[in-house]
């Protein structure tokens, strides 16, 4: 009674990675375990607590509630593709050390990846949005209020980031 | 000169790999992409609260493909005789007359629903999965124990041989409560409770363990709060010598209590199975198995009796109370031993009695939960502030000043045996001048004025108080070990564990300062029992103060040993050197200088000439050729290690303060401010501490408004999911969070710091019972909220009955004995 495994293609940070999985393999388990990309966390695997939230195609997704043989064919951002390019942090983990936006860090790749989207799509988000962008995600240990300033700050940095780019 | 890091908000160094995904959780360990080595354990948990277990039938899943192995109780004895034997009651006290403590499998009964009973060993977490479903298992069914009530009414019992369901009974007299209390001038009573929640770190528990037969050890990986009470539990159930186990605690994702109980369950198994199999095996548990087979906490019953003066002074304080602990007391008497002493908060009552019992339920376990019993006594005594205040017609702030311990009555001794079985000796603090800094952080002497603008806008406004005192950093011990090497780098190792609090930043700080060294050159290292075999453990706020304290007399051992060679290095006298930014030189001539790594080269005779260090300290020459090149007294290398430990533990304290608005039609509650005056004494880092605060505040907004653990009377816990039980989100908790503090140093350790990390949670309960009622004004006679947790329908009840109330009887409340006339 073996399972039936699928041969899936997956483009996680820009690298493709082939892995042999059976249909019911959740996507977080496959960047975990399949991958060894852990730095995607498992809080509740019921979608509620968005430690595992990733980006697909851009969107935050709970890769807990995805099946691995479903993110065929689309582009996948986790935890360590959010480094720039030269290996320093990117503006939101920038953020999250100068702010103190975590404590224990098991909450903290999910709230990195929601927030990043949501950067991208309002760059300068007043102190209500700043709040609003992470009302989806659980953290036992902050309070919440270092991560708020943390979107605030990372707003901040990107936006001085792309002056200086410009 | 450096500047002093004690004291600074230094950025943490940890965060670097927590924010590239670079972190190392227990379930990131042993990952091995494409090889399928690893074998995932899962459990088979008991679905019913109460039963005999008749017989277990594991035929069907043997031949799954890629399962290893299945275990229940009656292969236990195969790995050693004592892992047959029930888990240990860690903490036995004289007063725990009928402790009892489950096996690691189920042996003949299950006493809550989630108890482990057969340990499945597969290729993937999904395999193993499949097969604890194949599983069958006969139950002869026994009546469950749901509740305080359930427990005492006893018409069930938990355990046969439990009469009463009373596993303790403790009681502890200060001068004479009943009779001061029947002489005072004024009485009240008061009947509280409080609910069960739990401390839901965001990463629930995880073992991995891998035997190594060339060398007989077992290296085990868990997420614990003790790394060297899991090793000893670990080689005493295995049959092992201490010196075959090693534990390493890594990454930790938040523990807050839950995980300073050991072993757990799968603590024992999962290395059982990984020798048994010769293969490495983890397991990670889910959760909805957090939920129901780690533990909860807050549960109590309780019953004041309060006697006072026309000041509201104090007369006699009498507190029954009754605990719920559960199905077993693997962690003794810990939280309601801690509700018993430090109900008496900041206060004197001059005589009190404290009785206990501790209760047997057909439900999880309890053990400490951030706060461990502070909250509910918090809740006890603060509500019976608020209630005498009330009763007197007086401002609340005003009765509980009179009350205060004074600045000049320290060390002041409340007459009791603390959770460390030591004396209750409060060493330090200031509660009139903390009392007079929360008036002003949350605008208390304004607050009237506020409350009747907002009434004629047809608003409802509250405001709260709280103040507690907090016993921190319980020893018996803690240590510490500080290498310099001969790059110069120092290698700290202290172990207790981190789940969270920024020790690798906060401990490097205390060394950069001691030693005078760069703060980037300073690596830390925790709960790996590998670098230090004797530690305690995280919890009862003890980190800073304990490994604190010894990393800082570790240091200075370090920095002794420095000094002595290098003075004969550069010929100068120790009192006449400095070290600054990892370099030894004379005060006064920078030139005549040797840095650390130097000293570290001289400091081992045995000096092949490695690498340029090594070469570079050819140029120094030290020893007595005409002696043995390592003194009597001496010893090769640069290190430094000490212990501390303190007399007693040091008492933090902090006042609370709420500010919530509560709408007159859905009876739902916004928290409009909330503020914070915290006493831990000396800071090492602000930023930290605050996080702290921040932390424990949010997770008491929950306790207060939201979580409960939600069981039926068969023993179900309806609401195992975080879908169902309400954690705050950032919705859910102020937006800001006032803070000030007061630091009143303690004389008891030599950085003069308390702990910090359980005190934001303590006085919500308290704090938010007395916002909202003040909010309400439901009653002109009597506490009308005496219910923790409050959700808007229960005070949307509450409503109803006081409205009922009023109308059929005015102005009187039948907690309330008359005055003798
Ligand atoms: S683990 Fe996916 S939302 Fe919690
Ligand atoms: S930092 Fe620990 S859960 Fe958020």
């Amino acid at each position: 009674m073996s399972e039936e495994l699928h041969d899936v293609r997956l483009t996680v940070n820009g690298t493709t990675h082939d892995v042999r999985v059976p249909a019911r393999r959740l996507l977080s388990d496959a960047l975990r375990h399949d991958l060894g990309l852990t730095g995607t966390h498992v809080g509740c695997e019921h979608g509620v607590c968005g430690a595992c939230t990733i980006l697909v195609d851009g969107a935050p997704m709970r890769s807990c509630l995805m099946f691995a043989v479903s993110a065929a064919g689309h582009e996948i951002t986790t935890v360590e593709g959010l480094t720039n390019p030269d290996g320093s942090l990117g503006p939101v983990q920038q953020a999250f050390a100068e702010c103190h936006g975590l404590q224990c860090g098991f909450c903290t790749p999910g709230f990195l990846t929601t927030i990043t989207a949501g950067l991208r799509d309002n760059p300068c988000p007043t102190h209500e949005e700043a709040r609003d962008m992470i009302a989806g995600n659980l953290c036992r240990c902050t309070g919440y209020q270092n991560i708020v300033k943390a979107v605030e700050r990372a707003a901040e940095i990107a936006a001085s980031g792309e002056e200086t780019a410009s | 000169m450096t500047t002093k890091l004690m004291g600074q908000k230094v950025q943490r160094v940890e965060d670097q790999r927590f924010l590239r995904g670079h972190g190392r959780y227990v379930d990131d360990v042993a990952v091995d992409p494409g090889q399928h080595t690893v074998l995932h354990a899962a459990v088979l948990r008991s679905p019913h609260a109460h039963a005999r277990i008749l017989d277990i039938d594991v035929s069907d899943v043997l031949d799954v493909e890629g399962v290893h192995a299945v275990y229940t109780y009656d292969d236990l004895a195969s790995c050693s005789p004592q892992m047959a034997e029930p888990l240990p009651l860690l903490i036995p006290h004289p007063a725990l007359t009928h402790g009892r403590t489950q096996y690691a499998l189920a042996k003949d009964e299950v006493n809550y629903v989630g108890e482990a009973i057969a340990f499945v060993v597969a290729d993937d977490r999904y395999l193993a999965e499949d097969a604890v479903s194949r599983i069958r298992v006969d139950y002869e069914f026994l009546t469950p124990v749901v509740g305080i009530d359930a427990a005492r009414a006893a018409t069930s019992l938990v355990h046969e041989d439990v009469p009463g369901n009373v596993g303790a009974r403790m009681e502890q007299n200060v001068g004479d409560a009943p009779a001061a209390i029947a002489k005072a001038p004024h009485r009240l009573e008061l009947d509280l409770t409080v609910e069960r929640s739990a401390c839901m770190p965001m990463e629930g528990r995880g073992t991995v363990a891998r035997w190594d037969a060339d060398i007989n050890r077992l290296q085990l990986w868990t997420s614990t709060q003790s790394s060297t009470g899991v090793r000893a539990a670990v080689a005493v159930k295995m049959g092992l010598d201490l010196g075959q186990v090693d534990v390493i605690t890594p990454d930790v994702g938040g523990g807050f209590g839950v995980k300073i109980n050991h072993p757990w369950p799968e603590e024992l198994l999962v290395p059982m199975a990984a020798r048994a199999l010769g293969r490495t095996v983890k397991f990670t548990e889910d959760r909805r198995e957090h939920f129901i087979s780690s533990a909860h906490e807050r549960g109590q019953v309780q019953h004041i009796e309060v006697g006072f003066d026309d000041d509201g002074r104090l007369l006699g304080l009498d507190v029954e109370f009754w605990h719920d602990h559960g199905a077993y007391t693997p962690y003794g008497l810990i939280v309601p031993i801690i509700t018993s002493t430090q109900l008496l908060g900041p206060y004197k009552p001059q005589n009190y009695r404290v009785v206990f019992e501790s209760l047997y339920t057909n439900t999880v376990i309890v053990t400490p939960y951030r706060g461990a019993g502070r909250p509910q006594g918090c809740y006890a005594m603060e509500r019976t502030m608020d209630a005498i205040a009330q009763y007197l017609g007086k401002d609340r702030a005003e009765v509980r000043a009179v009350n205060f311990i004074q600045p000049d009555e320290f060390p002041f001794d409340q007459g009791m045996i603390f959770q460390d079985g030591r004396e209750l000796e409060y060493d330090s603090g200031d509660y009139p001048a903390m009392l007079e800094k929360i008036k002003d952080l949350v605008g208390w002497d304004e607050f009237p004025a506020f409350q009747q603008e907002m009434a004629e806008q047809g608003r409802q406004v509250g405001i709260g108080l709280a103040c507690y005192v907090e016993g921190t950093g319980v020893g018996p011990y803690e240590g510490a070990h500080v290498h310099i090497e001969t790059s110069g780098k120092v290698k700290v190792a202290t172990g207790l564990t981190t789940q969270g609090q920024g020790h690798a930043t906060v401990f490097a700080q205390l060394v950069a300062d001691e030693l005078g060294v760069k703060f980037e050159d300073v690596e830390v290292v925790t709960g790996d029992t590998r670098r230090m075999a004797y530690a305690v453990g995280t919890f009862a706020s003890r980190a800073a103060v304990m490994s604190g304290s010894a990393i800082h007399l570790a240091a200075k051992r370090a920095k002794e040993k420095v000094l002595k060679i290098a003075a004969e290095a550069l010929e100068a006298d120790e009192k006449d050197l400095e070290i600054v930014d990892g370099v030894v030189s004379v005060k006064g001539s920078p030139g005549t200088s040797i840095d650390l790594g130097t000293v570290s080269v001289l400091s081992n005779p045995l000096r092949y000439a490695f690498d340029e260090k090594s070469k570079a300290a050819t140029q120094f020459s030290i020893g007595d050729p005409g002696k043995p090149p390592v003194a009597e007294d001496d010893e090769p290398g640069l290190e430094g290690k000490d212990f501390y430990s303190p007399e007693r533990a040091t008492f933090a304290s902090g006042m609370h303060a709420v500010i919530v608005e509560t709408d007159p039609d859905t009876a739902e509650i916004t928290i409009l401010k909330y503020a914070v005056v915290h006493d831990c004494g000396h800071l090492i880092n602000p930023m930290i501490v605050e996080g702290q605060i921040h932390g424990g505040v949010a997770q008491g907004i929950g306790g207060a408004l939201y979580e409960r653990m939600a069981y039926d009377e068969s023993g179900q816990l309806l609401n195992a999911s975080f879908m169902d039980f309400l954690m705050p989100y950032v919705t859910e908790v102020p937006d800001g969070i006032d803070i000030d503090h007061l630091e009143t140093p303690s004389p008891l350790n030599p950085l003069g710091i308390k702990g910090a990390g359980e005190a934001g949670v303590i006085p919500s309960a308290a704090v938010f019972a007395a916002a909202i009622e003040d909010a309400e004004r439901l009653s002109s006679t009597g506490l009308a909220i005496t219910a923790m947790p409050i959700s808007p329908s229960e005070l949307f009840t509450l409503r109803q009955a006081a409205v009922e109330e009023v109308a059929q009887q005015p102005s009187r409340n039948p907690r309330t004995r008359e005055d003798p006339a």
